[in-house]
Order: structure tokens, then sequence, then C-alpha cells
């Protein structure tokens, strides 16, 4: 049985030079952006609020609440639950919904924000990393997850599940192979997107311990 | 003496400077040229000092050679800097040809070229009409705010911005529409240069005594050029605001760069308004006077930004980083730095500035916990080990095209 060798990945951000001035403009990105930004745009937060969650989980729904002053729509964007999917086209989608939804009830898709406070489309690359954090057995794996990064956690959790399409994350995927089913699906199972990194370092590592 | 790459992991831990070290590694065998206009004076001369002999440590084969110019060359790329700006200036077709033929002349006595060119700004950046010819990697590292520039010189400089491979800009609003792909790359400060490393209290108050400023009156202090973009002269009339209810000194002060001629004008415009008040210090500072300034932020009450327009504003940093609680316009870079009442006080005019300068000198307690935010914010983001990381990732993308590098 191989170890799991533990990674991190730092992140390149680019500029794509398209905005969005008005929720029509919005939808239209949404639509044809790469699926890198639709990424970004909803999981940059995750890294940047290590204890605090913040009010809104991504870019759209903090610029349509701020910018736009629409905070039911805001809300509604901010509900959309990241976690019922596996890919990025599909999450792309539901936006794509909902926004939809908005332009065909309200016909106010086209009231603009100020200038200057334009919806930026970005986007990033991931240069993936190997720390010196390798476990063979549970023992190891515990001492591992409470000294790596919440870089490298954030890495085996999210960016494995969606971004890497292997629609679960490192950790399950190994334990499972390691014949640690019951606890692999537990952690299948946490919804990461309710917790701060630190809150689901925590979990983790209690979850293990529980099952040990 | 300059700090040393391991003198960081005190600051910022082992694991960032590991991570620094086996990236520079995937680069051996690349060289890197940087290019800019300015030895001294100014951030980009100031960043670019310190980042390249730690590039070095990390053992990145990078230099950096400085174009050659007379005056009228750095009036011209004053005009088209201001242009950037949005302001208005006249500049001719003429002036445009004589920038390009510098640019051309700097190109052939230029005798060593790398695998990577790092052009910084637009003075030199011209000098990509050589990409042909060497077949090498190009970038363009573009520090000034770049959101309402006027049109012809947008025109003018796109042309050439797309024969560049990469382009990199300091925020999101600066980002254009433009052929070649554009990195988004925050400034930062060093923790450890004189500018801002720890100082003795015995220095701060000599260097309050040598300018005659009374350690015991609040002080209210904006370092940056002597610029009109800086508006030196707002800054004077919400400090006179505040002067009628508080006793209060005001200190602006700034050094001068070589390529910032209009700086004199400025200058004696700034000292007229201010020749009668005893309690304004206008203090023009030679290039390197850094540990003075690093001594006239840390004696501050409170640091103050209120530029019209900014590129990034890393006074603002430096300002936050020495826990000081500082009020900004909110323009540019600046709102990357500060959020509003939380890490710091974001502000659109004379009045608001003067409102607030007395809310904090009136409310002490709001005012430390805003600097302490502000730190905590600048150490996360916006210390110079995080920007040798992303130049870093800059390069080695040059190479690897995909979405996901696997650096294994």
């Amino acid at each position: 049985m191989e170890p799991f060798h533990f990674h991190t990945r730092l992140t390149q951000v680019e500029l794509l030079g398209k905005t969005a001035k008005n929720i029509k403009e919005l939808y239209e990105g949404i639509k044809k952006v790469p699926s890198s930004s639709i990424y970004y745009h909803t999981h940059h937060y995750l890294e940047q609020h290590r204890y605090f969650s913040p009010e809104h989980p991504n870019d759209f729904s903090y610029w349509i609440t701020t910018s736009l002053g629409l905070k039911k729509l805001g809300e509604e964007i901010a509900s959309v639950d990241i976690f019922r999917f596996s890919d990025i086209d599909q999450l792309r989608q539901e936006f794509l919904n909902v926004l939809g939804g908005y332009l065909k009830n309200t016909g106010l898709g086209e009231r603009s924000c100020l200038p200057q406070e334009e919806f930026r489309f970005l986007s990033s690359r991931i240069f993936i990393l190997p720390t010196p954090y390798k476990a063979t057995n549970l023992i190891e794996f515990l001492n591992c997850l409470e000294k790596v990064t919440i870089h490298s956690l954030y890495f085996h959790i999210f960016e494995a599940r969606l971004r890497l399409k292997k629609h679960d994350n490192d950790f399950s995927c190994w334990l499972r192979d390691l014949g640690h089913k019951e606890l692999a699906d537990r952690i299948s199972k946490l919804d990461p997107y309710t917790y701060t990194l630190e809150g689901l370092r925590k979990k983790i590592i209690n979850l293990v311990k529980n099952y040990l | 003496m300059m700090p040393r790459i391991d003198d960081y992991r005190a600051i910022v831990g082992d694991e960032i400077i590991d991570e620094l070290y086996l990236l520079a590694e995937k680069l051996k065998g690349v060289s890197i040229q940087n290019i800019n206009s300015t030895p001294f004076g100014g951030g980009v001369a100031e960043i670019l000092s310190r980042m390249v002999p730690l590039m070095q440590q990390l053992g990145v084969n990078v230099w950096w050679d400085v174009i050659e110019a007379e005056d009228n060359f750095f009036f011209i790329t004053k005009k088209i800097h201001n242009r950037l700006h949005g302001v208005d200036v006249p500049l001719s077709g003429k002036e445009l040809d004589y920038f390009l033929e510098i640019n051309h002349q700097n190109a052939l006595k230029i005798k060593k070229w790398a695998d990577v060119i790092f052009v910084h700004d637009p003075q030199p950046i011209a000098l990509v009409k050589m990409k042909k010819k060497l077949r090498n990697r190009w970038i363009w590292r573009c520090h000034i705010d770049f959101s309402s520039p006027c049109r012809d010189i947008w025109i003018f400089l796109k042309k050439i911005i797309e024969k560049y491979d990469v382009s990199v800009f300091s925020a999101p609003i600066f980002s254009r529409n433009l052929s070649v792909r554009q990195v988004l790359i925050f400034p930062s400060i060093d923790p450890l240069s004189d500018k801002n490393k720890e100082l003795e209290e015995d220095f701060i108050e000599k260097v309050l005594n040598h300018f005659g400023i009374d350690k015991e009156k609040p002080i209210i202090t904006q370092i940056s050029r002597f610029d009109y973009l800086k508006d030196p002269i707002g800054v004077i009339r919400a400090y006179r605001m505040v002067k009628k209810y508080i006793d209060c000194q005001l200190v602006l002060a700034g050094g001068g760069a070589l390529d910032d001629p209009e700086g004199t004008k400025v200058l004696e415009e700034v000292k007229n308004e201010a020749a009668s008040s005893k309690d304004i210090f206008v203090l023009h500072l030679p290039p390197n006077s850094h540990l003075e300034i690093n001594a006239l932020q840390r004696a501050s009450t409170i640091i103050l930004q209120k530029s019209l327009r900014e590129g990034f504003g890393l006074t603002v940093a430096e300002a936050l980083w020495k826990e000081k609680p500082v009020i900004a316009s909110c323009v540019g870079g600046i709102p990357l730095q500060i959020a509003h009442k939380y890490s710091g006080i974001l502000t659109y005019t004379i009045e608001g500035t003067a409102h607030w300068i007395r809310r904090l000198l009136h409310e002490p307690e709001y005012a430390r916990r805003l600097a302490r935010n502000g730190r905590e914010h600048v150490k996360n983001n916006f210390l110079i080990t995080r920007h040798l990381q992303n130049y870093l990732l800059l390069f080695l993308s040059l190479y690897n095209f995909e979405d996901l590098i696997y650096l294994d």
C-alpha cells in the first residue's frame, strides 16, 4: 500500500479582462468564463478566512449585495450548496439558473453598479508541491494532520474533489484503500464548505481519534 | 546589512521559506533580467533592490539593469504616467517618437540578455522590440494605476504590451481587455528593511528632535513623493480643519525620484501653502532616508494617504505594518489593504479625512484596534516573501501552460 503523501498548492491569480456592471452581464460572464474562474470565485475565500466564516461565501454574492444592493438575490447566490456538485459546470449551471430566474422575473437585469465597481472576472492556475509529510498508517496520518498547513488540507479536501474531478476527497480515497471504509465515509460526508479550515482540521482529527 | 532569505523564517515560518527554495530549484537553468528606469527612489527601485538579492540567494540566476536617458525622456515618461492616470496633459507625437528612440538606443546598449526579460513600468516598455530577434520570454509588470487612462496613450501602449508573453497588474481594477495573459500580483513591503524594521525609541526621538517635531503633541503624517496625485495641499486643508479643534502637528515627508522632475514644483507649492503654520513640517528627504521615514511613521499618531490616484499605495502597508491607524483614499490598490472600519479608514474627500482624524484622535482604543487588524492583514498578504513566491510562480508559468502544474 502506497503511503499517503501530503501535498500543498500555491496559486497564481489571473485577470481575465472581462467585467460585468449588471446582472445581465454577470449572467453572460458566468456562462462564458473558463471553469477555473467559477472555481476561483467560489473558493478563494476559504483560505483567506482561516478562523472565521465570511458573510458572503462567494464573490458573486458579495458583489451583487454590496455593489448592486440586491440583498435577496445576493443571499440566494450565497446559499448555493457547492458541496452538492461534483462538477464545476453543474455549479455554473446552478448560478445561471438563479440569475436567469431573476432576469426573467424582475426585468431589472440592466440596473448597473457605480463606475469602477464592476465585477472583474479572475481565474487561477494551481502549482502542486510535495510536503515532507507522509503517512503509512492511521497514527502517522493523525500526526501529519496536526502539522500540515491549511493549504495542504485545502488541497486534499476541496481541490481534489472538484477541480481534480476525483469526486471525493483524497483522504477518504486513501483510507478506503487502506481498509478503513467507515472512517473514509464519515470524512466524505462532511460538508467542508460550512467549516473554517481550522475547524475542518479539528473535525477530521476528532473523527480519526474516535475511530482509533 | 542586507537581510538574508533565511532571516525571514522568524517572521513568516520555515514552511514558506522552504517552498521558496523548492520553487527556485525548479528554475534551474533559466536566467532572468529585470529592467526599469531608475536605480533608486520610488517603489519599483525599492522593491527590486530587495527582491533581486533575495532571489539570488535562493539560487535563481537573476540580475537587474537600468535604462539610461536624459531629463527630457523623463519629462515625457512623466506625461505618459499622468495620461495613464487619466490626467489630460499635452503629449505630442514627436515626444512619443523620442520615447521610442530612447528605448531603441537602450536596447542596442544592453550587451547581455536573459531567457526571461522582466520589464517594469512604461519607461522601458518598448525594449520588447528585441523579442523577435532574441526569441526569449518577455513579461511587462505594470506598477501604476491603469483604471481610467486617456484613450490615446492606452492605444499607443496596448500595441506594445500585446507583444509581451505576459502582463502583470497590481490590482483587479487595473485589468484591461488584452490579448495577452494578465497575472495579478500585489506588491509588498520588506519587514526587515531600514524602512520597516523595528527601531530603538532613542533613535525615533532623535529624528523628531532633528526636525523640531514635538513628541508630546499628536502627529498626523503623510509619507509620499511631492506629487499632485498625492494631494499634499488637500492634506494641509484637512489638517487645518482638525487644528481648529485639536492641537496637533502635520508632517508631510517624502523623497524625490530621479524620474520625477515635477516634484520640485509641487514641493514649492506645498511649502508656500504651509508657510504660515509652525506646526506643519514639510520635509524633503534624500532618497536613502529610510530610517528617518521609518522613525517618522513610528512616531505618528495617525498616518494618512490622501492620494487622488494611486498605483498600489505601498506606504499604506508600511504604516499598517507599524501598527498605526491609517486614513487613506479609496483609490487604486488602497481598498485591497484597508477594509473600512476594520483595518483602517477609507475616505473620499478632504472633509471626510478631517472628520476621521478627529474621531481617531478622540477614540484611541478604536484607533488601536484598527491598527492591530491592519498589521495582521499585512502579515498575511503584503510581505516580500509572498511577493517572491508570486514572481517565482510567474517565471515557472512561462514554461508550463496547464491550469494544474505538478512540481514534484
